[in-house]
């Protein structure tokens, strides 16, 4: 194909990344080293308040923002260099924490909570997903042909569930007295609220999102499973592998390519953990990087959404996913090199 | 093939992989059958601790809101021919009729005729039949499982999530039907090229599919608030507002999915061999031509594949529609969010998951439906990784 016909096909999508995400892009790293704010002018008014004695008055100095003849308040906008992110990052608080050798004190800060949380969260989810996901294939590669079909359909529904929808269908089971609950204090003979504290709440989460991705993982692996090379399996079998060295040395090295896909796509999906957080009304104890971002942006009790500490915010979030990433595009990348030499 | 796996796998760990299969599709659709179960019975029962209780829902049933064992075998029974219907004679009735090459849009017709008749029949007219029947057949017509579609009315006709829905449909339309156009060209482009051009947007595509939607939203969200002056030297008067426009938040939905189209249908085209082209191109077709008549017919699966998948994306998103939408007039996902959060009575709280279970039960249908395409679609990506 020459490259003109290819220019003429890959266009359309080409002005549209370029206009729908690189440009916005631009945009917030432009917008966080930017503040907005209403401009405001210094008044000296004077309230006179009449007494038993005659009047008595006093001069106030008083802050108001101006308003344009449109009726909006007038803003301003100024460049303030890397103010947004030093508001978001909140370093003299670290340095005390860190001072004081407080724990807490460091996980009071919403950034740095919400990125242990999320990167907790990535690290602690991906083997659970890998190894369910796994089982579910071998078990369902096991089983007679006539029942797979069902299997599947149902393995499904968590997988293509919205998001927030199956949070909250774990929270019902869980919230107040509900029947899971119920049940657990029955067999602890213990009280308990699952929505008392973080921990518990990051554990429903967890198993939330395990529950969301390992059949993804389940039907990508099976679907690798059936071509599987019969020939190896059956001379390894022949020299006395047992059915673990089987499972060692002939199925798992040739599912390694998909295990790294599986792995590459859960990174990208988990570290965007958000839903969980709305699923589960969670903001009060565990956080995500993205619901921070999203939290900025949201009207706050004033009526305003900050808008560069959304934007900072939002940069350091993509940071972080550049950094998880980079070892995976390395790998892309020489494996390409590779091809073309 | 030989099958050696099945005949040296010993008893016991087969035994085990079934009940380990069991035990996951229990856990995987109970979750979702226990909202179901919820959402038709009033709050005491809804929310008791004993699950009998919410499955019978006893005092669901002393309202007189339930189902009699005539209501529920009947009612199974028509459920059955329906699928049954769709399976068979839908698919007669659609192949028959269709003009040749608008399958696609006699498929569209067919499906909704045969929805909206089932809505009619199985919502309007076999309450009162059943009614009825129930009044004359003795203990087979008490009513023995607490029943209550109250919910169901007041989310869709109280809470207005009509209008959501209608929402829902314009941005789902608007999305699938946008990313698809673009993206099978760029597809299409992708898997016959192979410069160096094509590996770097891909790689690019690949590290904009792993951008959190927040940081899109963030650089869109001021230019939609201030749209209208932004645009009023080009526009004049008429610079609307974006903010708040359903159709607008089409764009950012189908930016955030297009890597990700792009992607799969690159692994799609290139499931088909290039030699088809090429024959068309000996033939005396442009690549546009041999693009238009010669790949996109046999394309179809995979466009259908990757549709459903942006559907999804479209359907299930949160983030994006809460932001960019009034609370007011948003899609059917961010619109629970404001149900479930008026924690005041419990009766909110079962409207709630009335809404979760109007939203899930599209998606319920569509897997049941389009299952092999969608596994299909899983196992793509992975195809060439």
């Amino acid at each position: 194909m020459s490259p003109k016909t290819f220019l003429a096909f890959i266009g359309p999508s080409i002005v549209m990344m370029v206009l729908f995400i690189a440009l916005p892009l631009a945009s917030v790293l432009k917008q966080s080293f930017y503040v907005t704010q209403p401009v405001y002018e210094i008044l000296e008014v004077e309230t006179c308040t009449p007494n038993f004695t005659g009047q008595v008055c006093v001069v106030d100095i008083k802050t108001i923002p101006i308003i344009g003849e449109d009726g909006i308040m007038k803003t301003k906008t100024s460049f303030v260099g890397f103010l947004n992110y030093q508001n978001v990052l909140e370093f003299p608080r670290v340095i005390t924490a860190f001072a004081n050798n407080s724990w807490q004190q460091f996980m009071a800060i919403d950034f740095w909570k919400a990125l242990r949380f999320t990167l907790s969260f990535t690290l602690i989810t991906l083997p659970l997903v890998l190894f369910f996901g796994l089982v579910i294939a071998l078990c369902i590669n096991n089983v007679a042909k006539s029942i797979r079909g069902p299997v599947i359909f149902i393995s499904l529904l968590p997988m293509i569930i919205t998001p927030v929808i199956g949070a909250l269908a774990i929270r019902w089971l869980f919230i107040g007295d509900g029947i899971l609950t119920a049940f657990l204090e029955w067999w602890l003979v213990r009280d308990i609220a699952m929505f008392g504290q973080a921990w518990t709440i990051e554990l429903m989460m967890m198993f939330y999102r395990v529950w969301h991705v390992a059949p993804f993982a389940g039907i990508v692996f099976y679907a690798a499973l059936q071509t599987v090379n019969q020939d190896t399996v059956e001379s390894a079998i022949i020299d006395g592998a047992s059915r673990w060295q089987k499972l060692r040395y002939v199925i798992l090295p040739h599912l390694m390519p998909l295990i790294v896909f599986v792995t590459l796509i859960h990174l990208m999906d988990s570290y965007r953990v958000f839903e969980e957080v709305v699923g589960f009304s969670s903001q009060a104890h565990v956080i995500s990087l993205q619901w921070l971002t999203y939290d900025f942006l949201m009207l706050d009790q004033t009526g305003n959404r900050s808008i560069s500490r959304a934007s900072a915010s939002a940069m350091l979030t993509m940071i972080g996913i550049i950094l998880l990433l980079i070892p995976v595009l390395r790998g892309v990348w020489i494996d390409y090199k590779g091809k073309r030499l | 093939m030989k099958d050696i796996n099945l005949i040296r796998q010993p008893l016991g760990l087969r035994l085990s992989s079934y009940f380990f299969l069991l035990f996951w599709c229990i856990l995987a659709a109970f979750p979702i059958f226990w909202i179901t179960v919820m959402s038709v019975k009033l709050p005491v029962d809804a929310f008791n601790s004993n699950p009998l209780n919410v499955i019978f829902g006893p005092a669901t049933l002393t309202q007189g809101k339930g189902l009699s064992f005539l209501d529920i075998t009947i009612g199974l029974a028509v459920l059955v021919a329906t699928a049954k219907l769709s399976t068979s004679w839908l698919v007669g009735m659609v192949n028959k009729f269709s003009p040749s090459g608008f399958l696609w849009a006699g498929w569209i017709i067919g499906s909704m005729t045969f929805g909206l008749l089932f809505i009619v029949v199985f919502f309007g007219i076999m309450p009162s039949i059943l009614n009825f029947l129930n009044d004359f057949s003795g203990v087979l017509g008490n009513k023995i499982i607490g029943f209550s579609t109250e919910h169901y009315s007041t989310v869709w006709f109280e809470k207005g999530f009509i209008k959501n829905f209608q929402n829902s449909l314009l941005v789902t339309t608007g999305v699938v039907t946008i990313s698809l156009t673009f993206g099978t060209l760029a597809g299409y482009g992708l898997s016959r090229s192979g410069s160096n051009l094509a590996f770097w947007i891909l790689i690019i595509a690949l590290i904009f599919r792993a951008l959190p939607h927040s940081v899109l939203v963030t650089g869109y969200l001021p230019f939609f608030m201030n749209s209208a002056e932004i645009l009023r030297p080009i526009l004049g008067d008429y610079a609307p507002t974006f903010y708040g426009m359903p159709w607008a938040t089409v764009a950012v939905l189908v930016a955030i999915n297009q890597p990700f189209t792009i992607w799969m249908l690159r692994s799609f085209f290139q499931s088909i061999p290039s030699e088809l082209d090429e024959a068309a191109r000996v033939d005396g077709c442009s690549h546009f031509q041999a693009f238009r008549r010669v790949i996109m017919p046999v394309m179809w699966p995979g466009v259908i594949t990757t549709g459903l998948f942006s559907f999804l994306l479209a359907y299930n998103d949160f983030l994006v529609t809460s932001l960019l939408l009034e609370a007011q007039n948003t899609t059917m996902v961010p619109a629970i969010a404001s149900m479930f959060n008026m924690e005041t009575t419990t009766t909110d709280q079962v409207v709630a998951v009335a809404a979760a279970v109007s939203i899930i039960a599209p998606l319920f249908f569509l897997v049941m439906f389009f299952q092999r395409q969608i596994v299909s679609g899983l196992t793509a990506g992975a195809v060439k990784g």
